[in-house]
């Protein structure tokens, strides 16, 4: 479903700024994976789901969603294929709209969108039905602007937009981490939710370790804009937290061997 | 008095287009000065060449389409500050305007308009032509009400509200802006056109200062009437731009100078957008105090709404001195 191949990003190349964030960095991903990425600040994770979302074109390497090479398309084009949550709850719905007009935003992803009704009485019933799914009683609210809804509430909505539409691949930038953890869990639970009824192929990044372990079918550890460790879904299931950061601290010690050594 | 509630009306067609972009876009757009005049000198120029009135009235705004297309391309694609793509478009338009008409001033006193059928009927002046002129502006706010309900309307309101969001949802924004930009000169423009008809003559100082009456209209009509929903926000400003016109009347009988008038504009944006924020409005009741009481207490996004507001109106207010000072006494 997803083909990323050796692609890599240097922001401010050739200055003294100069940083290179994704490093010939691979990674397949079948239809219906779910992968979780772990790494420490400016490990490249971001970056990566930058790369893949559009918002930022990658240097070299190729990427293909689907079957269809996605390079040279901008952003809002590939939303056809891309559906995303941020990590700020006020980043993924327009606050000054309707939930149903949030909603209906969502459901035209990647469609043409002309002089035709944005709301009617069957969209308003599926809205209806969606969000009894999310059993935070936002499906009587339909017509509340967003922007009186909690961070938890609108984060739940957002997860909501990017995954029912069944977008090629969904990418969650650390979307429970500006949470409360009551808030977070049920964000979590609904993500499981969300994913599993859809079969959606997800990559997620998380600070989480024991999220990262819980969640998904993959695991992936990412260092300097690298992939350094990879788990499939048989070693995940024998991973632990201690294990994961003892494997953590040892790709650091050896990162700084290195520069050590050259120094 | 009567006057004052038809100008006021025909300017409700500049006061939508202004909304456009201020209120639904976010965008302070200062096109609108060189734009009116554009749409004004066309509409004179093939008026004066012998044109049917009503298409060359459609042809005034279709100029002013392309003007705010220009807009848009130097704010989306070349990636110009908005204030000053507005104000890059504003400043040329000043010499087209003048090549358009050929002369500073354009009479049509003698020539066939859209309002000669009224004037001939006798009903200009009259309650029966505010009726005619209200219909009319009433239509052309129903197509707009319906427009930003339909999903490409939809997305330019997300546009406005949050940009990085829609694109995520795969609309070009870039897109978006330049339609809304060129819908909304579009209609200024057509204002222009209908002005310049409706007093007699073209003139090239006419657009100065212009986006402070438009902003006093939609300020002042969403102010008193609130924006809840977009039929009402709408409504709002058509109501502002009538509120406006009878301010100025009284202003004008209790003695003030026509060229007093920019400095009475400026005075009321401003206590429009003070005395709300100071809780001035919320003594009075009002629809106002239904429709925003409860969100501007709930939703931290109010005051920053607020603020982008203050901005547009000292960039125009700016804007008028650079170009409006050799311009000398403008169009009252």
């Amino acid at each position: 479903m997803l083909n990323i191949d050796k692609i890599s990003k240097t922001f401010f190349a050739g200055t003294v700024n100069e940083r290179r964030a994704l490093v010939d960095l691979s990674l397949h991903l079948a239809e219906g994976d779910f992968v979780t990425i772990i790494g420490s600040n400016g490990a490249g994770k971001s970056t990566l789901l930058n790369a893949i979302a559009g918002r930022y074109t990658v240097d070299t390497g190729t990427l293909e969603i689907a079957g269809r090479k996605v390079n040279k398309l901008q952003e809002y084009q590939r939303a056809k294929y891309v559906g995303r949550v941020f990590q700020d709850p006020m980043a993924g719905t327009a606050p000054n709209l309707t939930i149903e007009q949030n909603l209906a935003l969502a459901l035209r992803r990647g469609k043409r969108r002309g002089l035709g009704p944005s709301l009617g009485q069957k969209q308003r019933e599926r809205f209806r039905a969606e969000l009894e799914s999310l059993e935070l009683g936002l499906e009587n609210r339909l017509s509340a602007k967003v922007g009186l809804l909690s961070g938890g509430q609108r984060q739940a909505l957002s997860l909501l937009m990017a995954g029912f539409t069944h977008p090629s691949i969904l990418l969650l930038d650390e979307h429970t981490a500006a949470l409360d953890p009551q808030r977070a869990a049920l964000v979590t639970d609904l993500t499981e939710r969300i994913v599993a009824q859809g079969g959606l192929t997800t990559l997620m990044v998380t600070h989480n370790m024991e999220q990262a372990l819980r969640l998904g079918n993959r695991l992936i550890m990412m260092h300097e804009g690298r992939i350094v460790f990879q788990a499939t879904a048989e070693e995940k299931k024998d991973l632990t937290v201690p294990l994961l950061l003892e494997e953590f601290s040892k790709i650091k010690g050896a990162s700084f061997d290195d520069r050590a050594l050259l120094a | 008095m009567i006057g004052a509630l038809e100008l006021g009306l025909i300017y409700g067609v500049m006061a939508l287009g202004v909304y456009l972009t201020f209120r639904v876009l976010n965008f302070p757009d200062l096109t609108v000065d060189g734009s009116f005049t554009t749409g004004a000198a066309t509409a004179a120029a093939l008026i004066g060449a012998g044109v049917n009135p009503v298409l060359a009235t459609l042809a005034g705004g279709g100029a002013g389409v392309i003007a705010g297309i220009i807009t848009g391309v130097l704010y989306t694609k070349g990636h110009i500050d908005g204030l000053l793509a507005g104000i890059l478009t504003m400043i040329a338009l000043w010499s087209v305007n003048l090549r358009i008409m050929g002369k500073a001033n354009f009479p049509l006193l003698r020539a066939e308009t859209v309002f000669t059928p009224l004037k001939d009927g006798g009903l200009l002046g009259t309650w029966a032509g505010i009726g005619i002129i209200l219909v009319g502006v009433i239509i052309l706010k129903l197509i707009v009400d319906w427009f930003l309900s339909t999903n490409l309307g939809l997305s330019i309101q997300a546009t406005g509200d949050n940009g990085p969001m829609i694109r995520s949802f795969g609309v070009s924004t870039d897109f978006t802006a330049i339609l809304t930009l060129a819908i909304s000169n579009g209609l200024v423009a057509l204002c222009g056109a209908l002005v310049a008809q409706y007093q007699g003559f073209a003139d090239i100082s006419m657009g100065v200062g212009l986006i402070l009456v438009g902003l006093a209209s939609v300020i002042l009509g969403q102010a008193v009437l609130g924006q809840r929903f977009i039929w009402v926000a709408t409504f709002a400003v058509l109501f502002g731009a009538v509120l406006y016109r009878l301010i100025i009347f009284f202003a004008m009988r209790a003695g003030l100078d026509p060229n007093d008038m920019k400095l009475v504009t400026a005075v009321l944006v401003i206590a429009a957008l003070l005395l709300p924020r100071w809780g001035f409005l919320k003594k009075i009741p009002s629809l106002k105090d239904r429709g925003n009481r409860a969100r501007s207490k709930d939703s931290p996004a109010e005051p920053a709404v607020a603020l982008t507001a203050g901005v547009g109106v000292v960039g125009a207010e700016e804007a008028e001195e650079s170009s409006g000072g050799a311009a000398g006494a403008g169009r009252e």
